[in-house]
């Protein structure tokens, strides 16, 4: 093998020139995907649909080896399209069963690319992560049990806007590159030759073992909790380094595939990294963690008092420390070169970025945008088929009723002769089995319910606020067609004030003429609260509950006086939203963000936002990722 | 036409190879050891070598009995439970000749359509010759081995409908153009899922004897460890087979032996007590937390060779067989999870 000498590397060349740091990326994205897409997944490119996509797109197809399958994948393709069927046609034109190959089979030791990605349906996405994972598409349907190999790569074209547009994160997770695409590719990095190259080398390309080491590290620090992110990591600084004509990969191969797969994915600042010196988010810039979910289960300190926080579980920045010690690497300095590398790619506005990241991952659970969906036989939009009886209202597809019994018709003709049958006989036997109804799914409504602490901690500075926010939580739930319920707590309990109702103006009358004062059995309203949102989720509809309080408990569930006891029946009452998985949004209400609100918010799973910060446009946009949250 | 890494992809990760996970394998091991406790659930992040764990359980069981000849792979042993060929066979002749076949983990992949998983006409002999024939499905190749549904919680609603049919029936009846069919189907479910990406409804999940949560490794350790087995197996899949053969086989030998043992593996009347004691203490709905619990527990007597169930068992299982059962939340197994283990510690202390 004569590889062509690569001096001056290319991609050494990237690394020293920051000129455009972007354009370069984008380009070098390209080259290791053309490298070694199917081992990577491919890459989710955000960008609006222009001229830069088209031509990082032109650019990529550019490097690939000739007669690459290169297919545009429909977003609304039905499972017939992507994963293949029976040919009716062909099969009843040559009288034997033939069949169609999907998109996934077409785009075999190839691409899809599929537009519009944050719009993908649930059904489309599983069947994507399917063969990303197998490599291989297992066709169970109309007749035919196949199995094609599918070894594809994947561009998703994000053209999400706003933050809670994403692709869903099973899809995110496959895919090696996150790229937001903001200036135009640099053509001149790589030619195709180089790559030819670069392909026969990279089976060859070892990878120490410390690199491996630094870079699981790195993936801890930066709160990168799925295993695929490191091993893509490490196959794209495999590639990295053939592209580079190394037969090993080098520190500096690491630490920037660290920065094109794991920095996108960071969830939050490792701890020891002093706080970067750049803009602040506006509003909560003092406690830029607040509204930070931590992952499940696992409870993220903030970030400025980990590192004398000893006892936490593994994921702190010290423990990953201990365990090196533990392991008695020689190369912290590797992992802290990696970690840099990384966090220069975070874009400016980091902690914006990491909530944000935070926001998505929650938004993107869910798969359609507003409300969540059920399927119907009757109304809303059709999304297809199924074999069914026609009976509660059910609604024929005949062309797809046809369809079915299409193969038949020469056997069946064959049986009605047999018989020899009375009278004329029908041109097309259709029977039972084969009727198809439509499918419909339809959006399920949302109801808000407002649990409002009017005690009189709470009341006696706050209450005029908080009302002012529940009207404009209510002018959300208009405009959404929600339907909303209060339920108010003070003195001695908690009282349904207004029961789901879709009148609005009622809401707001209730809430106007509600009397302040009393102690606060918080408990008693969370579990009032608890006990609508389960009957809402009976009737089919999905709650969200906005607790507005300031967390400071002082009556307990029994409404025996005592602030310990109230704050543990509250932290108990909270702990059932979690485990119901219901949608909740705390609103502090004190003057000062307060711990005990916080920590409320978090036994509740809610997201957590303090008044005395939260504007008109900060409530709205929380209400809103707390409705697609609900749609999960 | 395979190419290479095609090829490649066809040998699974070693089920020994995985790293920790040790509710999981428990739980998959006590369903191959004992299939009557019913199925695996396996939910949890993304990314934890669910679908690895299951894909790599079919290289681990030993091969089985089985009817030459008959296309549903009939047990000769059995009396009932035959399909309607070896039923009528048994009748009239001489005992079946048997073969050694090995278990069917069969995979029911997204986008299923109803006729390949409960079986239907042969299309291609109803075109090209115009005759009736039953052309079998995913059911019937599953019978005596395992059913595997990834994203369980996104199959089609139809779909559930029919599997819990025939799982609870133990049997798959097909009425087409005139044709009636029944076969017998047992088979163990076995199913992953991500909660976060659509719900499982409560009927399927009660079909479940375990249900295990699986989290991505929190400690460095354990994490390099997971990818630098992955990363050899992504390089040379055989060689990594091959790397891990001796403690596959010895896998393989404690299953067999666990399933020796079993029958002899007594329970006494104090383990029964206890299981009924923790089922009360929980509230679970019907008798099937008790049956599996005990059915679980012994499975995990006869895994560790021991001559009968103790509350170290029991202990052991616990989360497994009852979590997905408790009424409140019957969706939510973070919680229940805890709930179960306070449940423990408080009848046979911490």
């Amino acid at each position: 093998m004569n590889a062509p000498s690569l001096t001056p590397s290319p991609s050494s060349a990237l690394y020293a020139e920051p000129r455009d740091p972007l354009s370069a990326e984008a380009s070098l994205v390209a080259a290791l995907l053309a490298l070694d897409g199917a081992g990577l997944g491919g890459v989710a490119l955000r960008a609006p649909a222009c001229p830069l996509r088209t031509d990082w797109l032109a650019l990529l197809r550019g490097l690939l080896p000739a007669a690459t399958p290169f297919r545009r994948l429909p977003l609304h393709a039905s499972s017939a399209a992507l994963l293949g069927g029976l040919d009716l046609s062909a099969s009843l034109h040559h009288g034997r069963v033939q069949a169609q190959p999907g998109l996934l089979a077409q785009a075999h030791q190839g691409w899809l690319v599929l537009g519009m990605a944050e719009r993908v349906p649930a059904h489309m996405t599983a069947q994507l992560c399917a063969a990303l994972d197998t490599h291989e598409v297992r066709l169970e349907r109309e007749g035919l049990t196949q199995l094609h190999p599918a070894h594809i790569a994947l561009v998703a074209l994000d053209e999400g806007m706003e933050d809670d547009e994403q692709l869903p994160a099973a899809l995110l997770d496959r895919l090696a590159f996150h790229l937001p695409l903001e200036s135009g590719p640099d053509e001149a990095l790589w030619q195709a030759q180089d790559l030819a190259a670069a392909r026969q080398r990279l089976p060859q390309v070892s990878l120490p073992d410390r690199v491996l080491q630094a870079v699981c590290a790195a993936s801890l620090a930066l709160g990168v909790d799925s295993m695929r992110a490191p091993l893509m990591a490490l196959r794209c600084s495999r590639a990295l380094a053939a592209l580079d004509g190394q037969d090993e990969v080098s520190e500096d191969h690491a630490s920037m595939a660290v920065r094109l797969v794991l920095a996108p994915r960071a969830t939050r600042w490792p701890a020891s990294e002093p706080a970067p010196a750049e803009p602040q988010p506006a509003p909560d810039s003092p406690e830029p963690k607040e509204s930070e979910e931590p992952p499940p289960d696992k409870e993220a300190p903030p970030p400025d008092d980990a590192p004398d926080a000893g006892a936490e579980p593994e994921l702190t920045e010290d423990t990953v420390e201990d365990s090196h010690e533990d392991l008695a690497l020689p190369q912290g300095a590797l992992e802290e070169m990696l970690v840099q590398a990384a966090l220069a790619a975070v874009p400016p506005g980091l902690l914006a970025a990491l909530k944000a990241g935070q926001m998505h991952r929650r938004a993107s659970a869910a798969q359609g945008r507003a409300g969540a969906l059920q399927k119907s036989l009757q109304r809303g939009r059709p999304v297809g088929t199924r074999r069914g009886e026609l009976r509660s209202g059910a609604r024929l597809h005949l062309l797809d009723t046809l369809r079915a019994a299409a193969p038949w018709q020469r056997w069946r003709h064959q049986q009605a002769d047999a018989l020899a049958s009375i009278g004329p006989k029908p041109r097309i036997l259709v029977q039972r089995e084969d009727f198809h109804v439509r499918q419909f799914r339809q959006n399920r409504p949302t109801t808000t319910v407002f649990v409002v602490d009017a005690s009189g901690s709470a009341a006696l500075h706050r209450l005029a606020e908080a009302k002012g926010a529940v009207e404009l939580l209510l002018a959300e739930c208009y405009v959404r067609r929600d339907r909303a319920a209060v339920v108010a707590f003070r003195g001695a309990g908690a009282e349904v004030l207004l029961p789901p109702t879709r009148s609005l103006a009622r809401a707001k009358r209730s809430l106007a003429g509600l009397p302040a004062g009393g102690g606060t059995p918080l408990a008693s309203g969370l579990d009032a609260a608890h006990q609508l949102a389960l009957q809402i989720t009976r009737q089919g509809e999905s709650p969200v509950v906005v607790v507005l309080t300031d967390g400071r408990a002082n009556l307990a569930r029994d409404g025996s006086p005592g602030r310990v006891r109230a704050t543990e029946d509250a932290l108990a009452a909270a702990r059932q939203f979690k485990l119901a998985g219901i949608t909740a949004l705390l609103i502090d209400t004190s003057a000062q963000p307060q711990a005990t609100a916080q920590t409320l918010a978090q036994t509740m799973g809610a997201s957590y936002i303090p008044l005395p910060h939260a504007g008109a446009q900060g409530l709205s946009q929380a209400v809103r990722l707390a409705t697609a949250k609900s749609a999960s | 036409m395979l190419c290479n890494t095609c090829y490649a992809m066809a040998i699974p990760f070693p089920f020994s190879a995985i790293v920790g996970q040790d509710d999981m394998k428990l739980a998959i091991l006590i369903a191959a050891i004992d299939p009557s406790v019913g199925g695996v659930l396996v939910v949890g992040d993304r990314g934890t070598g669910k679908s690895t764990a299951v894909r790599g359980l079919a290289a681990l069981l030993p091969p089985m009995k089985a009817v030459v000849g008959c296309r549903y792979g009939c047990d000769p042993a059995a009396t009932s439970a035959c399909c309607e060929d070896c039923t009528a066979r048994r009748a009239s002749g001489p005992p079946p000749k048997t073969h050694l076949i090995p278990v069917p983990v069969v995979d029911l992949p997204l986008g299923a359509t109803e006729d390949r998983v409960v079986g239907a006409l042969d299309l291609e002999k109803a075109l090209s010759q115009g005759v009736k024939a039953f052309e079998p499905g995913l059911l019937a190749r599953a019978h005596r081995g395992f059913l595997y549904i990834d994203e369980v919680n996104l199959l089609e609603d139809h779909l559930v409908d029919l599997l819990i049919d025939v799982a609870a029936s133990g049997e798959n009846v097909v009425e087409r153009e005139g044709l009636s069919v029944r076969h017998p189907a047992r088979f163990v479910l076995v199913g992953s899922g991500n909660p976060e990406e659509g719900e499982l409804r409560p009927q399927l999940l009660d079909r479940f004897g375990l249900s295990v949560e699986v989290k991505t490794p929190e400690t460095l350790t354990e994490r390099v460890e997971v990818v630098r087995r992955r990363d050899a197996y992504e390089q040379d899949p055989a060689g990594f087979a091959e790397q891990w053969k001796a403690e596959a086989d010895k896998t393989r030998k404690r299953i067999v032996a666990a399933r020796k043992r079993l029958a002899h593996t007594a329970i006494p009347e104090a383990a029964r007590e206890r299981a009924a004691q923790l089922c009360m203490a929980l509230g679970t709905d019907g008798l099937r937390g008790d049956l599996t619990l005990i059915k679980a527990a012994r499975a995990c007597a006869a895994l560790a060779g021991e001559p009968a169930v103790t509350d170290a068992h029991i202990r052991q299982v616990a989360g497994p067989a009852l979590r997905h059962r408790l009424r409140r939340n019957p969706l939510d197994d973070a919680g229940s999870g805890v709930r179960v283990e306070r449940a423990v510690a408080e009848l046979m202390g911490a």
